[in-house]
């Protein structure tokens, strides 16, 4: 078939000529639409084809507003319309009359009207609106094609608030006799899914009735829906597996109708979905698992025809069988699979082949050993994208041993890529890569430098953060920091004398804080010059303000002699009047340090590195805070990287281990343990980055640490830790040296290129051998690189009660460089004052042991630069303080279990919520409870002060984006006596209304040691709470009725009882939602409430075929929906 | 799918539907970078390729090119095989269909859109019940049209 249209296709320039040719180009130049493009294909610039544009718009806009114009010619007219439009030229003067078309035009010209609505409006714009009693009034037709021509539109486009208008009708036609319309409706409904869940979450029951549908085009849309909503909770849908199951064999055994056929694969688009709705049940679930093997395993062996459809099958097999609990016969099967992919000699095919490979390379890394010959080949593909999926591979096989090769590739592509997507990625993966597997302080700092001059200033800001902190933290030996910190000076010197106006700024920000912190280790170079190179970048035009800001604060570091002083004066005058406040001070601080000696010796002390800082770098000290969020529902912290790089893992195979030999090393355990929420990602990286080059000074060849990733893809891998090494000892892979294997394979090879010609073979096979060392030796190595390798590593230790540190993890107990204001800027809440953590220090190969020697840390640090830093600097140190006392937050035995006796008096008459802990640490516990009374609600919160002293200065202070807060009783509590309560009460109120309504708070206080701290808790209470009866007449509810203007309707179920069933549901919603039942007058019954204070909704229920027709109105946006939330919740839980 | 279009290989064009509600703006920006990067490739080249956070899945059928914006979990070939099927309900529907019939009559290549692909998901993949509705849709224009006279050049080109 193809070829018919490829053959007439190419006739077509014969056609164009050929006016006497029959056929619809003929017929159609005498249409105007035609004369129109006839018109513009004459034209030979883009400036007539403009001004005939105009002028056809204009001849348009005229028609179209005339009341002469017929329906009829509106069709036309919109036709061309929406020609110019897609042209490129606006014609938003059309669309109120595409509306109108639509409404008021027989079948014809309202499928145009619709067609045009959909080209040219999206889901948001306003004028949608006018199409909704439309859409109405043709869902109702008895005309099948105008209820196909609503559906079709709804399900592209319908405003969102105005889905409830039409639900009903759409529901309705799930039963509808014709199959095109129970189809359409059901997409309908996934539509509306997509855009608003909880609007069709009761027509659940009706979903499945779609999916048992008789007709499979009905089914198969279903599974639209379905594949949505597993994916979102998948637990909830285990059941229908062997459904799912079911309909796959009846699919791929050719049960269903040749129709569906597609170049004679049954219903490929349905076995498709059937596989990702699988993949999703199954997933780490092996019962779930074992129920599909039999079916996966058959449509691998009926998809065996040579074409493109049954690779979409088979990949989404493969995709499938990884993704489950694993079953050996199956994988194997899956990866003899990719196999044929990857060498298949169609360029679509190979790449996904090499996608597919990309994910189960961790799983599976003799995979990739087997196809090395075709990885190398495709590693010099004419076809970027290719290239580009190739190193993805690579990156995830990256090793010790062949690193270098695998960065340099990468830097290679980095260098012809001119996307910048793709460039951020890349630079991000060889600075981690770098970081990772260095082999020497060379190729580091040449690496990072080409890092940064590609990467420029598009890169991930913690990449140089993170190269900055490496270099300042060093590892375990002296001499070697000292060799990379002079090795990284020697470089920037000789690039700031080539041409650094090319640099992009963060490189060059990064090359004046390392010039300004160790250009010292080079004696004969002296301050001075490195101040001249400096100044020079400060003359230079392209260089930002923020780069003159590092451009100063280095020199400020640097000036020193005679020499070095009068450049810095030069530099501080021209700059203390810039316009840039940063700058100005800057150059004030230059001006001042440069002049005193003993002072800048004092702020910027040279040899810092004599008096290390102790720093918390793991930030243990945030682990309650963290522990807090994490059980409050917040996600575990990633780092940016690793956001990215899950997106793109997403959208394949799963890297889930299952036992084989999938080589975790420990380290990534003592990382990823640690999923802080704040925004210091560069440490978090780093310190395992840090550990990984720390040991690269130990001999090499017990550096085979295999592939490993640092981050699991859950964050968390310390509890894989067991199962890994039993795997790693039970499948000892058998080794064969890379070039064998290299042989073995190419000449089994099916790859369409001409033999290899002796000499690129051996080259290739170099390659080969570089880039796949490593990986054939797996297991032993792991083995071998364990007992070695993880002593070297710092674990982060169990958290034990007695230690009142917690778990604070070490950073290598080297230098840190000395406080400044560089240092400040970079790492604030770490370099902090007032600190006073436990550091854990222990040689690298005592790690067993580390857990005792504990040496209590004073940093200091210089007040007078910090004060610069501004206010939120202040803000983390508080919070952070709060959480670093907390040594044990729930173990505390004299915690009064019941507040609900410090309760106040005047609230005690009243129904008060239970008491809910808000937050609580060394000191004190605070929790909250809330009271409903008759025209307020209060929110009662109890301070506890569980330590041995009283505390002071106690300030409470609560905020929140949905609720006014104002204090109850006088004066705030100042002060808290020992193992005594105090109680704030505050009287909230409603500003937006939403489902739960949250408070937040921070509360401040002051030991009588010690600095101020402060803990932050939140308060989250249901909308209910704020709801009260609101008593009126019938008549006064018809006036307000009409008055408001937000309102929502759905059909509830009523409770069934009897010839009261509306009474009794109505009774139910009263008590339980404190409403009032203005009046019941047959099958109808009205309602009313008001949220505190005074705003009022009213509700008018109607019992319509079994259900209650519940129409809720307010003149509050979003307090309708909220209620009608709660009243299905309501009568859910009846 | 995130969206499809169809031009030329002079970069013109032909037919363009969005799943995804996106401003004018950015529309003919992404069909601007979308349409050169496509027109610069060789033809022996990969039909996918990354874009943005994007896969793009494309095919040219003699001066066409069908070019669809797929998610990073889709599948790339039965994305392939839906811009097939679809030229194949054209090509049924025109009879051999050529980048003319597109041109001129691009509301009805819009209906069978409209038809196989609903919301970004393929509606009937069935090419039979596909045709058959489109056809219905045609045979009531043509009741409608009855009456009036003469028959707009343009409908007469979707019947035949």
């Amino acid at each position: 078939m193809s070829d018919v249209v490829e053959k007439t296709l190419t006739a077509l320039p014969s056609l164009l000529s050929l006016d006497s040719q029959p056929g619809s180009a003929k017929l159609s130049s005498t249409s105007k639409l035609g004369n129109l493009i006839r018109g513009i294909t004459e034209l030979t610039s883009k400036h007539e084809e403009e001004k005939l544009i105009q002028r056809e718009l204009a001849s348009i806009k005229e028609q179209v507003s005339s009341p002469n114009t017929s329906m009829r010619q509106m069709k036309e007219l919109m036709v061309r319309a929406i020609y110019c439009e897609m042209l490129g030229y606006e014609a938003s003067f059309s669309y109120i009359h595409a509306i109108k078309l639509a409404q008021q035009g027989t079948a014809l010209e309202k499928r145009v009207g619709y067609l045009a609505v959909s080209l040219f409006l999206n889901e948001s714009h306003e004028l949608l609106l006018l199409l909704v009693n439309t859409v109405l009034k043709d869902l109702q037709s008895t005309n099948l094609i105008e209820v196909c021509m609503a559906l079709t539109v709804v399900s592209q486009m319908f405003p969102k608030d105005m889905i409830p208008a039409i639900l009903p009708l759409v529901e309705e036609k799930l039963n509808h006799q014709k199959e095109i319309i129970r189809r359409k409706a059901v997409l309908a409904l996934y539509k509306f899914y997509l855009i608003a869940p909880n609007q069709v979450q009761h027509i659940h029951n009706k979903f499945r009735k779609a999916l048992c549908d008789k007709d499979p085009g009905v089914m198969t849309a279903s599974l639209h829906i379905y594949l949505q909503m597993i994916q979102e909770n998948p637990e909830g849908y285990k059941d229908l597996t062997a459904s799912f199951v079911t309909i796959l064999k009846q699919v791929v055994g050719g049960k269903l109708p040749m129709d569906f056929n597609y170049h004679s694969v049954p219903a490929p688009w349905l076995q498709i979905q059937l596989l990702r709705i699988l993949s999703v049940l199954g997933k780490n679930d092996q019962s779930t698992s074992e129920i599909m093997y039999d079916v996966l395993d058959e449509s691998l062996r009926r998809a065996e025809m040579n074409h493109n459809i049954t690779y979409a099958i088979l990949y989404e097999c493969v995709k499938c069988i990884y993704t489950i609990h694993p079953k050996s016969d199956l994988l194997e099967k899956a990866a003899k699979c990719i196999g044929n992919f990857v060498l298949s000699p169609k360029i679509n095919l190979k790449y996904l082949g090499l996608k597919a490979l990309t994910y189960v390379v961790q799983q599976d890394p003799k995979l990739a050993l087997q196809h090395q010959m075709t990885i190398i080949e495709c590693l010099d593909h004419p076809d970027l994208i290719i290239k580009r999926e190739t190193l993805e591979l690579l990156f995830r096989i990256t090793n010790a041993q062949n690193v270098t090769v695998i960065v340099e590739k990468m830097l290679d592509f980095l260098r012809v890529s001119t996307d910048d997507y793709t460039t951020i990625d890349l630079v991000g993966k060889v600075a981690e890569l770098a970081e990772k597997y260095a082999p020497d302080n060379e190729w580091f700092i040449e690496t990072m430098n080409t890092v940064f001059s590609v990467g420029g200033d598009m890169m991930q800001p913690d990449i140089p953060n993170s190269f900055l902190k490496l270099l300042s933290e060093g590892f375990d030996s002296v001499e070697e920091d000292r060799k990379l910190r002079l090795f990284a000076v020697d470089s920037y010197v000789s690039l700031l004398q080539g041409e650094p106006g090319k640099l992009p700024q963060r490189f060059l920000q990064v090359i004046s804080w390392v010039l300004g912190e160790y250009s010292h280790l080079r004696a004969e170079l002296q301050p001075s010059t490195v101040m001249r190179l400096l100044s020079k970048l400060l003359d230079t035009k392209n260089t930002s303000s923020e780069t003159k800001t590092w451009v100063l604060m280095t020199m400020t570091k640097l000036c020193e002699g005679a020499a070095g002083v009068s450049v810095a004066q030069e530099v501080s005058e021209a700059y203390s009047s810039s316009l840039d406040t940063v700058l100005r001070q800057r150059a004030q601080e230059l001006q001042h340090l440069s002049q005193d000696s003993e002072l800048r010796a004092r702020v910027v002390p040279r040899d810092a590195g004599l008096e290390p800082l102790e720093v918390d770098s793991s930030l243990s000290f945030l682990d309650g805070f963290v522990s807090e969020a994490l059980a409050a529902g917040a996600a575990p912290y990633k780092p940016p990287h690793q956001r990215q790089e899950e997106l793109a893992q997403a959208k394949a195979l799963s890297l889930e281990p299952y036992g084989l030999s999938l080589p975790i090393s420990i380290s990534s355990c003592s990382i990823a343990d640690r999923q802080s929420p704040t925004l210091l990602s560069m440490s978090s990286g780093l310190s395992g980055d840090s550990t990984d080059l720390s040991h690269k000074g130990g001999s090499t060849t017990l550096k085979l640490d295999g592939v490993k990733r640092v981050w699991g893809k859950e964050g968390y891998l310390a509890q894989r830790e067991p199962v890994e090494e039993t795997a790693q000892v039970e499948v000892p892979s058998p080794f064969r040296s890379p070039s064998q294997q290299a042989e073995a394979d190419s000449s089994h090879s099916q790859t369409p290129t001409p033999v290899p010609t002796p000499e690129p073979t051996q080259e290739k096979q170099q390659l080969a051998s570089s880039l796949f060392v490593g990986l054939s030796s797996q297991s032993s190595v792991c083995l071998m690189g364990k007992s070695e390798s993880a002593p070297q590593r710092f674990r982060r230790k169990a958290k034990s009660p007695s230690s009142s540190s917690g778990a604070s993890e070490q950073i290598s107990n080297s230098l840190v460089s000395a406080p400044s204001t560089v240092d400040n800027l970079l790492c604030d809440n770490l370099l902090d004052t007032n600190i006073t953590s436990e550091l854990a220090v222990s040689s690298p190969t005592q790690t067993s042991q580390l857990s005792q020697s504990l040496t209590t840390a004073n940093g200091t640090c210089d007040v007078e630069l910090t004060d610069t830093k501004g206010s939120n600097h202040s803000l983390i140190r508080d919070l952070s303080v709060a959480v670093a006392a907390d040594p044990s937050p729930h173990e505390d035995p004299d915690k009064p279990k019941d507040f609900s006796s410090h309760l106040p008096a005047e609230l005690s008459g009243f129904s008060h919520s239970e008491i809910t802990p808000l937050c609580s640490n060394q000191s004190l516990d605070l929790s909250a409870c809330h009271v409903q009374q008759k025209d307020s609600l209060v929110l009662v919160v109890f301070i506890y002060n569980s330590s041995d002293s009283d505390i002071q200065q106690i300030l409470l202070e609560l905020d929140s984006d949905d609720l006014e807060v104002s204090g109850v009783c006088g004066s705030p509590v100042q002060e808290v006596g020992s193992q005594s309560v105090a109680v704030c009460q505050y009287s909230l109120s409603v500003k937006r209304p939403s489902v739960h309504v949250e408070v937040g708070g921070v509360v401040s206080y002051q030991l009588p040691v010690g600095t101020p701290q402060s803990a932050q808790f939140s308060y989250k209470l249901p909308l209910t709470s704020f709801i009260r009866p609101l008593t009126l007449s019938t008549e006064e509810y018809g006036t307000m009725w009409l008055a408001f203007s937000h309102d929502t309707k759905q059909n509830l179920t009523l409770i069934n009882e009897g010839q009261e069933s509306l009474a009794a549901t109505l009774n139910v919603l009263k008590k339980k939602l404190q409403l009032h039942i203005v009046e019941i007058i047959g099958l109808e019954g009205i309602v009313a409430c008001r949220l505190l204070q005074d705003q009022p909704c009213l509700m008018h229920c109607r019992v319509h075929a079994g259900t209650l027709a519940v129409w809720l109105r307010s003149p509050v946006p979003d307090l309708p929906d909220c209620l009608m939330y709660y009243c299905q919740r309501a009568l859910q839980e009846h | 799918m995130q969206f499809m279009l169809l031009f030329s290989r002079q970069g013109k064009l032909r037919l363009q539907k969005w799943y995804v509600p996106l401003s004018d703006k950015e529309k003919k920006k992404i069909t601007r970078e979308l349409v050169q990067t496509v027109l610069a490739r060789k033809p022996k080249m990969c039909s996918f390729l990354e874009w943005r956070d994007l896969k793009i899945v494309y095919k040219r059928y003699a001066s066409l090119y069908f070019c669809c914006a797929i998610e990073d979990q889709d599948n790339e070939l039965i994305t392939l095989e839906i811009i097939h099927r679809y030229v194949e309900l054209l090509d049924k529907y025109f009879g051999s269909v050529c980048e003319l019939d597109i041109i001129f009559n691009f509301e009805k290549a819009y209906f069978i859109l409209d038809e196989f692909l609903l919301g970004g998901e393929a509606q009937e993949t069935s090419k039979k019940n596909v045709l058959k509705a489109i056809e219905q849709a045609d045979l009531l224009q043509e009741d409608a049209k009855d009456a009036e006279t003469p028959r707009s050049v343009l409908e007469e080109i979707g019947l035949t």
